[in-house]
């Protein structure tokens, strides 16, 4: 028989206004078993965990219960406690009698008193059959993978490296940069962020801790965390990366031209190019959808003219398997699709673009060369209006959320639309105005008192083609007044979504994502950067819609998180988790089926079912499905739940 | 004669609904005293066996807590209890049980209130069910 000590914590008033702390301890005391109970006003407090160590060495207990808050709050501390006095931490447990008993039953104290009585019982059960564990010891892999190369991946890749950990950065794009490549400005400075962004990149690219693999995706993931075993694929660019010098002879001598996506729409690109001007890596790469050597075989252009023999039609995808200890999903965003909004006329008429072919038109290597002029005939614009919100905040229809970049990114167009077009008329629709990070709300105040910027407070209505014009109409919710432009030009700040696939990813990687497809968090105030599933972290807009500076910050804490992760060549898990009654276990497999991490196998040679120590996460869902109660978890076997359940009940 | 008190055995899963009823404490709450917490590491965990054992111990109700759909920590652990459950009720049917008394339910850790409020409506409940016909089995 075990010798239980019990200790009652008062909280203060917090357990003992409601629930008799002294009756309930005197009563556990009268226990068979428990050697010892005692309250005190503040167990957590270091004399309140000097009790507990005394009684441990005093009465030679073997198990030890606290009651107080829940083990969410102070489990560590009293297993800390135990342990500093040779007791196994494993032998102490928390019954939860202040958030699930003294705070919810304010008004019933005798039945709160009699129900922390049952849970410090029940809790009793569970600790009378708990065994003493050791932390299981994983090898650690101190590499890290990185999939997306936009500043969010880049920045975290930056950081890992220069802190001494390899890393392998997957982009799925041939370059690296993601949307801030396509920025012409950036508020709130202006700063054109191109040149910042390429120092950057070619930081990356040269760093001998990364390995860079751009036009790559990732097919396939095992493993946990500080052990991933990943294969990478490679998309063939046709082009020797290695003899590729970015002379640009094959893109003037290619005859094939196709709407550039990253114009958004607004250029061309040839059949074989690069991603963008001075992309990062600076190398053609041909699209084999247009090039008319892979259509029918009729034309050899590029390799004619290249002066390097780097062109390779031959080059065949690969797939690469490394392996890694932790993954940072820095995937970015996407603008809400076009074909799903179906609304003021967008994909429909040709001068209401969205927000980032706006940004393609103000930069200086953009399609217009900076300059601004409506697509449809290339005159300069003298009314424009911007529509904030199209898509965010509008639970019924859209997406929820505030997309968070938009008020200030509107004010940057509006701003240096009216720098290029001093006579012309900017309108902003708005909803209200977010600004609440460094120097926004006075960049916004100042350009709106410098740039003479007409802010209309209230949704559009319509959007409709007329006369060579673009008619909008909204109300005016300040004034009560139906306003109507006739505007030469409409910029919509459409809603940030996640980029495609990354359901698809998060399920590889076994994290999660919320409704609308962001990358959930293990804890939204205190684990912002760590998914719930350990090893796999969290930078850039992939996680929420942000700034460059939140960007830039979130991919730091991800890297110095993974930094502190990987300062160890072991990793210590809970040892909380599955095993096997092997005289019991009779070789049916179930349990192989259902574990979702691949933790469960079949030793054909014995016949029965193993558990992967490592691997295993202690989620329970082989435990519940075996037929003959042949697998359990430690410390929470079938026969410690049913006692405690027998106490609830009985 | 007193009112008809119901018990209720709550398995919570670790991540979620347990957490939820830590933040109805938090944020206080209150919901009627007659159920009582056992914590599990995911719904998914919740064998048969302890909500047969709970219901045939007598007790009038048997509620199991997990995350939505698609939040699940260990993915896909609470589509497993929807199903279990699902099988479950039949089997209690044919054991004689004409009411539901089995409640899954979804409730995140930011959910306290509807934690509260799920048990406030289940002790409402039960007490129109009246006491688990096991339980008068036994003491005849
Ligand atoms: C119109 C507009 C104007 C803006 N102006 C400003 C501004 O002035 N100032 C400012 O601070 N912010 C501005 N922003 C916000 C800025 O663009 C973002 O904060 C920043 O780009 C986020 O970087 P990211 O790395 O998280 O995402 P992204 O830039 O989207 O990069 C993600 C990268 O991941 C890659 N990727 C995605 N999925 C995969 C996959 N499965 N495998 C491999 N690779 C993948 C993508 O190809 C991409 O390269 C603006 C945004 C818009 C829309
Ligand atoms: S408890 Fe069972 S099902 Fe869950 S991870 Fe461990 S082995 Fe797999
Ligand atoms: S962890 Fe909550 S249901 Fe699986």
């Amino acid at each position: 028989m075990k010798k239980l000590g019990v200790f009652i914590c008062h909280c203060g008033v917090n357990i003992a206004g409601t629930v008799d702390v002294k009756s309930v301890a005197e009563k556990i005391g009268k226990t068979e078993d428990v050697a010892h109970s005692t309250d005190y006003i503040y167990m957590c407090s270091e004399p309140g965990q000097q009790i507990i160590r005394e009684a441990i060495r005093e009465k030679g207990l073997d198990g030890v219960v606290v009651a107080c808050c829940s083990p969410n709050m102070h489990e560590n501390t009293f297993r800390k406690a135990v342990k500093s006095q040779g007791m196994n931490p494993y032998l102490c447990e928390i019954a939860n009698i202040r958030e699930q008993c003294s705070w919810v039953h304010q008004k019933e104290k005798g039945e709160a008193t009699r129900k922390a009585e049952e849970i410090i019982h029940a809790t009793l059960e569970k600790v009378r059959k708990n065994e003493s564990l050791e932390a299981i010891a994983v090898a650690v892999n101190r590499r890290v993978l990185v999939v997306g190369g936009g500043i969010a991946g880049i920045t975290a890749s930056l950081d890992l490296a220069d802190g001494g950990y390899e890393v392998i950065l997957l982009e799925r794009e041939p370059a690296l940069g993601g949307h801030m490549a396509q920025l012409s400005k950036t508020f709130p400075d202006l700063d054109p962020a191109f040149g910042g962004l390429l120092s950057k990149a070619s930081e990356v690219e040269k760093h001998p801790k990364i390995q860079l693999h751009c036009y790559s995706e990732l097919e396939d993931v095992k493993g946990f965390v500080g052990n991933f075993d990943l294969v990478i694929r490679q998309k063939a660019t046709s082009v020797n990366g290695a003899k590729c010098t970015g002379c640009g002879l094959c893109i003037e001598n290619c005859p094939v031209e196709y709407v550039s996506e990253f114009e958004r729409g607004m250029g061309i690109r040839k059949a074989i190019d690069m991603p963008y001007p001075g992309s990062v890596p600076n190398k053609a790469v041909i699209n084999r959808q247009h090039c008319r050597y892979f259509l029918d075989g009729s034309c050899h252009r590029c390799e004619e003219v290249c002066p390097e023999k780097a062109i390779d039609y031959d080059q065949e995808e690969e797939r690469i398997s490394e392996k890694v200890g932790a993954v940072v999903v820095a995937t970015g965003y996407e603008l809400y699709p076009k074909e799903q909004l179906g609304e003021y006329g967008y994909g429909e008429i040709p001068d209401v673009i969205d927000g980032l072919a706006f940004e393609r038109m103000l930069a200086p290597n953009g399609p217009t060369k900076g300059k601004i002029v409506r697509p449809s005939d290339g005159k300069v614009p003298k009314e424009m209006v911007f529509i904030q919100c199209v898509a965010s905040r509008d639970p019924d229809r859209y997406m929820p959320y505030c997309s968070r970049i938009c008020c200030m990114y509107t004010a940057k167009h509006a701003t240096i639309y009216k720098e290029q077009v001093p006579d012309g008329q900017p309108y902003i629709f708005y909803m209200d105005i977010r600004s609440d990070c460094k120097g926004y709300e006075e960049f916004l105040q100042k350009t709106i008192e410098e740039k003479g910027l007409l802010y209309l407070r209230g949704r559009v209505s319509r959007v409709f083609q007329d006369n060579g014009k673009v008619r909008v109409l909204g109300v005016d919710t300040l004034t009560g007044k139906m306003v109507e432009v006739a505007a030469d030009m409409v910029v919509l700040a459409t809603a940030i979504v996640p980029s495609p696939g990354v359901k698809e990813l998060a399920a590889k990687l076994r994290a999660t994502v919320d409704r609308h497809g962001f990358l959930t968090e293990a804890h939204i105030k205190l684990y912002p950067v760590e998914s719930s599933t350990k090893g796999i972290y969290l930078a850039g807009c992939g996680q929420s819609p942000k700034d460059i500076s939140d960007t830039v910050s979130q991919a730091s804490a991800t890297a110095s998180k993974i930094q502190a992760l990987l300062s160890t060549d072991k990793l210590l898990q809970d040892p909380l988790i599955a095993f096997v009654d092997e005289g019991i276990c009779s070789g049916c497999g179930i349990c192989v089926e259902i574990c979702p991490y691949e933790a469960r196998e079949m030793d054909s040679h014995r016949g029965i079912s193993i558990v992967h120590s490592a691997l295993c996460q202690g989620c329970g869902a082989c435990i519940a499905s075996c037929p003959n109660f042949a697998c359990e978890l430690r410390n929470s076997a079938s026969n410690q739940i049913l006692k405690m359940v027998d106490t609830f009940v009985t | 004669m007193a009112e008809f008190e119901p018990r209720i055995v709550a398995f919570l899963c670790h991540w979620c609904t347990y957490t939820g009823a830590d933040l109805a404490g938090t944020t206080r709450q209150q919901y009627p005293p007659n159920v009582r917490v056992v914590h599990l590491m995911c719904s998914g965990a919740v064998d048969s066996i302890y909500v047969l054992k709970a219901l045939i111990d007598g007790a009038d109700g048997v509620l199991i807590g997990g995350c939505h759909p698609g939040d699940c920590h260990y993915q896909t652990g609470n589509y497993k209890a929807r199903r279990r459950v699902a099988i479950l009720k039949g089997i209690l049917q044919q054991m004689g049980y004409t009411e539901d008394r089995v409640l899954l339910k979804w409730i995140s850790a930011s959910e306290g209130k509807l934690f509260a409020d799920t048990v406030t409506k289940m002790v409402d409940d039960l007490k129109k069910m009246g006491p688990n016909p096991m339980k008068q089995l036994w003491n005849a």
